[in-house]
Order: C-alpha cells, then structure tokens, then sequence
C-alpha cells in the first residue's frame, strides 16, 4: 500500500482521490482478522445461545455475558495498554465493533459501555482518574454508562438543567438533575454525567459511581426495541461528587458530549454492517428453505432482487467505513507526534471527520432498516412472528436512526460541516462552483468517455460538480440556511450518495489493481447498480432543491440543464446485475460475496 | 511434562466445496483455513491442563506440515495458548508423508504427550495418528475422549465397543482424541492474539519421505432423494417400495 494521504474532512467534495490511498477491507492483517474471529467466536458462543434470554430482560445475565467478553479482553480494544486495554488502531476498533454490530441488545450494552460509557474518562479525564477508572471499565470489573440526555434536552443537549454546585469547603459538587434514555443505566457501576456548574451557559462532565448517596436508578423503560439493553431514567439528589471527579476542565462538557458523539456514530456506522450481513444471511438462509409454486422462493426475480439490493447497500457502506477508518489512523499518528496526550489525539482526529462520520450514521442506520425490512418481507408471514431471528433484527434497527443524534440533526450536520470546512479555508468549495458558473453552458456538453474506471470516475465527478453548483446556488439564496432544512436535506442526501458511491469504486478499483479476486466480476456488477442508482437520487435531490429557491424560471434554465446533463449515466442491465449478486449469496447461503 | 498438539490447517467446514483440473483437485480458491477442529479442541484441553495446574505443564508446542500460508492457523493455536510452533515447510501430501515429517521434526524433542485429532476434517483419513506412533516407538491410545494429568500421573478415557474404558498411561504417549476431550474450542483472548506475534515459530525443511497414496479423482455425493413418508399401517407398501424400488430387501 502506498502512504496514505492525511485527509481533511469534506475534501472529497472537489478533490479526486486515488484508489492507492484508501484502505479497503480486503487488506485487513492477519492480528485484525483474529480478533474479529474472536469477537465472532464470542457472540456465537456466549451470546447468541442468549438472544432470547437476554431481550425478555435479564439483566443479571446480560451483566455477566458483558463481563466475560471484558475477560476476553474486547473491552479494551481502544484503550491503550497502559490503561489495561490492547491499544488498537482505529481500523481494527471498527472490525470489533462491526463483528459486535450482530449481537442485538448486547451489542447495544457493550458499545455503550466501551464507547460513551469509557472513552470520555479515557480521552478527556486525567491521568488518576484514568488510573481510577478506565483500567477497571477495560477489563469488565466496572461497567460505564453515559447521562447526558434530559427529559426536556435531547437534540438540544445543552440546554440541560442538571446542576453542580461547589460545597463550601470547595471539596465536593453537589449534583442534582434528572438524565433519561440511560443505556447500562440499571446495572452500570460508573456514570459519566454532563451538568452546569453554578450558572454555567455550558456543560461540565463528571464521573460518578452509581452506589454513592443520591443516585436513584429508574425502573426500566419498556421499548420497541433493543429490549435486552437496559434503558432507564437516574435522578440526582445532592449527589456529593469530589471535585476530583470532574472530567476535564469547567465548561469543557459539551464539547465532550459532541465529541464523544462523533466517536459514538462512527462505531454505530460499523455496528450496523454487522447487523445487516446477520440479517441477509437469515434472509437467505430462508429463501433456501422456504418453498411456495413448487419451487424455492430463492429462484424468484422478486426475491433476487431484494437480497441484491441489501448486499449492494451494506457493501457499499461497508466501503465508506474502513476508508474513513483508515483516514482517521493516519491522522491519529499525526497529531500523536504533536500532542502531549495521546487521548486528545485519539478523540480529536476522529471527531475531525464531522462531514463522514454524520454521513455513516445516517446512511449507515438506513441501510439497516432497509435491510431488515426487506429481511422481514423475504421471510413473509413468518417474518413477522416473534419465532424467528429476523423479526428482532426489524425491531432493533429502529433505534440506530434515533440514538447518537437522530439522523435529522445529522443530516443537518452534513451540509453545516461541509460549508463550515470550506468557508475555513480547507478545501475551495465555493471557487470550484463559481468556476463551474463561469461556463456553466459548457457542463452540458461533458461527455463520460475511456476505460471502465474512468468513465465511473468522472460520473462520480460529475456528481461532485452538481453539489457544489447546488451548495452555491443555496447559499447566494438565503442569508440563513439553517432555516432551510428541506433543502439541507436535499443537500445532505447527494452528499452521502457521493460520498459512497466513490468509496464503494475506489474500493472496486483497488481490488481490481492489486487483488486477485475471483468475485471482481460481483463487485463491478455491485459498482453499476449503485452508481446508477446515485445518479439518479442525485438527479432528484439536485433539482427538487434548485426548484424549492430559485425564482424564476430563466434563472433556472443553465443551471437545472446543467444538473440534467451531468447526472445523465449510461443504461445498466440492473436486472441482470443484480441477478448475478443475488446468485452468489443464494449459492454461499450468507453473507459472502 | 511437555505436551505436543499435531495441528492440521482444513478448509472451514462451512466451505462449499469445489474441485477443479478436471475433478483431481480441490479448488482452494476463496475458502477460509481454520484449525482442524479436533486438534483445536486437543489444544483446547492441554491449554486448559496447563492453567489449571500451575507448573505441571512446562510447555505446550505446536506442530504442522504446511506452506507459508498455514501460518495464520498456526499463530492462532499460538494465540489460543502454545508456547511455541514448528511448521514443516511442505504440502501434506497423504497421511504417511505427514507423520513421516512431524516425526521427523520431533524426534528429539522428547514430548511426554503428543495429541493428534482424530481425523482431519478435509480427507478424514484417521491414519495420521497410528502411523506417527509407530514412528515414534510409542505408546498410543486412540478415541481418547478425556485427558487428565495429576503430578506425573495421566489417565486417559477412550470409546470401546458399548462403553468407555479410563486406563492410567505411563509418559510418553500418543492419544488419538475425538469428541468430549474439551466441551467448546477456546477462544483467543486479546492478550493472547497480542502476545502470538512474539511466540517462536520454528521452520523446518522437510525430510525425504515417500507418498504411499495418489488422488484419481474427486466426486461429489449424490444429492439426497426425495423422502417418502407411510402411516404405520402402510408397512405392505414400503416392503413392496423396498423390495421393488430401492430394491434393497
């Protein structure tokens, strides 16, 4: 592999990316694909014989399935190992957490544990309290939780009204305040709770122990979903939490919240990968069985066509992930040569990518349901009873476009980050567009022409030339854009289509290059589909917004044949593409392509 | 006491299974490798053993014959808790080839126990473990389904005809085990994948040795026929179906 280039978040918006710089998941070692088994081996032994146990609510065993795997040492996959943990790299921690991703409630449990419910402590807390803290949530001896959600401040984080004031003799903050939608919140032994001091406009973080004075858990809340996770309500009632407790510096807790929610969705990202590759091999694992006219539903268009689609879509966000995983590692070593603290670096460059990280939850969450959903209508009435697998992977799915900000607020996070990043300076968004302005007639005379990757190269950059003529129009449009949310979604959704779409042919490229493999054909067939696909949401997306602002139709008139012609692929046999994928996972009876 | 667990590297048994160059090969081309896993559950049990048991197990060592790729199993078995690994550097070309060239590696390494599955998952032969005691000189005791081991005392329970026989074994020996001998294969811990890559893993050359078989072909087993389900009254039908059709009676 060549040396990865250090990449700013939101350049793949103007910048072309050479397939020799991303990572790709056919490049995992040998050390990453043991503890990915090793996770496998887990799940498969000491959790999955569970599955039911754990969602009627036993929370005692869900508290010792968590502890073992803590034996096992997954739950210090990200801490280094001067804090008892293992010190993987970024990479590796998201191949841990995908293979988790399959394990429903526990999967919940543990990421809530090891992500939100240590990492602030290990990113953000000092050296004693993470001698304190950390080495016992690394092993399992503790288990960690996260309370930062209030009755009346969810999306709006900051408007909590949980209090800490000083005590006189300036030794304790006294704690009072309700947290809801606590994950781990009725067993956990370690709290990290957000709270403003005094008066504060903005949060602190501190750790507390749920067995001191004051701390009332709630009785669990009864769910759609993720019913094995334990979900409930804790109040603080002059909780004394020493001053030693308080994570970083006053004031500092929201940016710890938000980065921590970076970190949190980038995981989730991978979490559902492993949940959707479980849930296409029930899916199969079905049409192999199930017959109806006398033959398997497998040998069904209609159902080919389903497994397809849920393989194109986990693969192609499968191929986003470890490219931003891998973008986050070298950045990490960069800021390690400069940084006094290694956690700081850790969290900072993994909260860089604000652009793909909010990109991956979304898209990420909605694979998901996609997938379930139509794992659920493969399995047909079956698919709805409570017998089968599938019909808790529908219900658990739901939560992902919730939790870790709801896709809603992330989507708005796209579109704000990337025009953020570019007013900065990092990339030149707005001088690309208004060159493209410039000859904006000329647009719709590009011609997609050369080898198979090229002319999917410069799709994929016309894709990039139509977001950037649309962030431009919209921005010269409305003074405030974050009125707008309608068309921020517009924008938000052919950022994700680009954003995958050019992974997902990077990824295909640099197998081509370097790998020999037999499924190349799949794969290509993989890339069609989706950039067909892309086009066409892209096309759609374009001119729904163009419409929504601009007020004339003269103004239009370059502008949206600009879109028409840039968005205009060649025809795919999608039928047949898509055959041929769903061929192979039929043949393989899983998830294998 | 040191242990010896003969380590075969087979296509995962979820493999669907190709051949190739007119069916006289098998296609390896995408197929996962994984620890035999009878040997895995014989490592499985000595690793057990040793940590049970605070210093009557000194070392476990692993062995295989295999090419450069069969590292990753080996590392594993390192990972899961050998001490160390010999790989014999060639293809396992039939059963006598293989025990010819594991007895070769260790024969003066003087193992108190070698462990062998009882057969590989890929050809299921059941040869290498006989072949490679009488190699040895050894004693062996075959279809052993638990291993216990109290100072330098080892007892040993085997699968006879309608029961089992647990016998006391005099070091050194050589157990041929199947299942029972450990409940679940242990799973690497993360301090163990961590501390594989540090573990001495020991290539040897091959030594002159014969092959005694060669492979034909391969054939697939026919696919299974319909079944046909009779009442319990129906029994003059299915004599009349067996007789005439299956024409098995």
């Amino acid at each position: 592999m060549n040396k990865m280039q250090k990449e700013k978040s939101g350049a793949f918006i103007v910048n072309e990316t050479d397939s020799n710089d991303v990572f790709i998941p056919e490049e995992f070692n040998e050390e990453q694909l043991m503890i990915a088994d090793t996770c496998r081996s887990f799940i498969d032994t000491e959790v999955a014989p569970h599955f039911e146990q754990i969602d009627k609510g036993d929370r005692a065993l869900m508290r010792d399935v968590l502890k073992k795997s803590g034996e096992l040492g997954l739950m210090g996959v990200s801490i280094p190992d001067n804090y008892g943990g293992f010190g993987q790299d970024f990479v590796t921690q998201m191949l841990a957490a995908e293979v988790i991703g399959s394990a429903y409630s526990f999967s919940v449990a543990f990421m809530a544990h090891t992500g939100i419910g240590t990492l602030p402590i290990m990113y953000y807390g000092n050296e004693d309290q993470r001698q304190r803290y950390v080495t016992k949530l690394a092993s399992g001896e503790c288990l960690g939780a996260y309370c930062l959600t209030e009755p009346g401040a969810g999306s709006d984080a900051n408007s909590g009204k949980t209090t800490a004031v000083l005590s006189e003799d300036g030794k304790h903050y006294i704690l009072n305040g309700q947290k809801m939608w606590i994950t781990n919140g009725g067993f956990c032994d370690t709290q990290v709770v957000f709270a403003k001091i005094d008066k504060d406009r903005i949060l602190s973080a501190f750790i507390v122990e749920s067995d001191w004075e004051g701390v009332e858990i709630g009785q669990d809340e009864h769910k759609l979903g993720i019913k094995g996770s334990s979900t409930t309500q804790i109040y603080y009632n002059d909780v004394k939490v020493p001053v030693e407790n308080l994570i970083g510096k006053r004031g500092e807790g929201f940016r710890i919240a938000l980065s921590i929610l970076h970190m949190g969705r980038m995981k989730l990202g991978a979490n559902v990968i492993g949940a959707a590759k479980s849930a296409v091999t029930l899916s199969v694992n079905y049409a192999n069985e199930r017959k109806q006219f006398g033959t398997l539903i497998a040998n069904f268009g209609a159902i080919k066509y389903k497994l397809a689609e849920m393989v194109i879509r986990v693969f192609a966000h499968e191929s986003a992930i470890y490219r931003v995983s891998k973008d986050i590692d070298v950045l990490m070593d960069d800021y390690k040569k400069t940084y006094e603290d290694a956690g700081r670096a850790a969290i900072d460059a993994i909260s860089h990518f604000a652009v793909e990280d909010a990109i991956l939850k979304v898209y990420g969450s909605e694979m998901l349901d996609y997938v379930v959903d139509e794992g659920v209508q493969i399995h047909g009435g079956m698919g709805y009873s409570a017998e089968m697998g599938i019909e808790r992977g529908y219900r658990d799915s739901r939560i992902n476009r919730i939790f870790e900000g709801t896709n809603e607020i992330n989507r708005l996070l796209i579109v704000e980050s990337m025009i953020k990043f570019a007013k900065k300076g990092n990339y030149d968004l707005f001088g690309e567009a208004e060159k493209l302005n410039e000859s904006i007639n000329d647009l719709c005379e590009m011609k997609i022409e050369g080898g198979y990757y090229e002319q999917k190269m410069t799709t994929i950059s016309h894709f990039k030339k139509v977001i950037a003529l649309v962030i431009k129009a919209f921005t010269n449009s409305f003074k405030s854009i974050a009125q707008e949310q309608e068309i921020q979604n517009n924008i938000a959704n052919m950022i994700m289509e680009l954003y995958i779409t050019e992974s997902l042919a990077l990824r295909v490229k640099k197998i081509e290059d370097t790998h020999n493999n037999a499924s190349l054909p799949l794969y290509k067939d993989i890339l069609d589909v989706k950039l067909y696909d892309a086009a066409r949401i892209i096309n759609k997306e374009a001119l729904e917004a163009i419409a929504s602002f601009s007020e004339t139709a003269e103004d239009r008139i370059p502008l949206v044949n600009a879109i028409k012609a840039l968005t205009d692929v060649p025809l795919v046999n999608v039928k047949d593409a898509r055959r041929r994928i769903a061929d192979k996972i039929i043949e393989e009876n899983r998830y294998k392509i | 006491m040191k242990i010896l667990v003969c380590i075969s590297d087979v296509p995962d048994t979820t493999t669907k299974v190709k051949f190739k160059d007119d069916n006289t090969a098998f296609e390896t081309a995408g197929v996962q490798w994984v620890i035999n896993p009878w040997d895995e559950l014989s490592l499985t049990r000595a690793v057990e053993m040793k940590e049970k048991t605070p210093g009557l197990i000194d070392n476990i060592t692993v062995v295989t014959v295999g090419p450069k790729e069969s590292e990753a199993t080996i590392r594993k078995a390192l990972a899961i808790g050998a001490d160390n690994a010999i790989r014999v550097d060639a293809l396992p070309k039939d059963a006598f080839y293989v025990a010819s060239q594991i007895a070769e590696a260790v024969k003066n390494e003087n193992f108190d126990i070698i462990l062998t599955g009882i057969d590989s998952a890929d050809y299921n032969g059941s040869a290498v473990g006989g072949m490679l005691a009488e190699m040895l000189d050894l004693t062996s005791v075959s279809s052993v389904s638990s291993l216990n081991a109290e100072n330098s005392k080892v007892t040993v329970t085997r699968e006879i005809e309608g029961g089992t026989e647990t016998i006391e074994a005099a070091t050194p020996f050589l157990a041929i085990v199947q299942k029972g001998i450990a409940i679940e294969p242990k799973i690497p811990a993360m301090r163990g994948i961590m501390m594989a890559r540090t573990k001495p893993l020991k290539v040897v050359e091959p030594a002159d040795s014969e092959t005694l078989t060669h492979i034909e072909k391969f054939e697939m087993p026919q696919a299974k026929g319909a079944c046909k389900k009779f009442d319990a009254e129906g029994v003059d039908e299915l004599v009349n179906l067996l007789h005439n059709e299956a024409k098995m009676i």
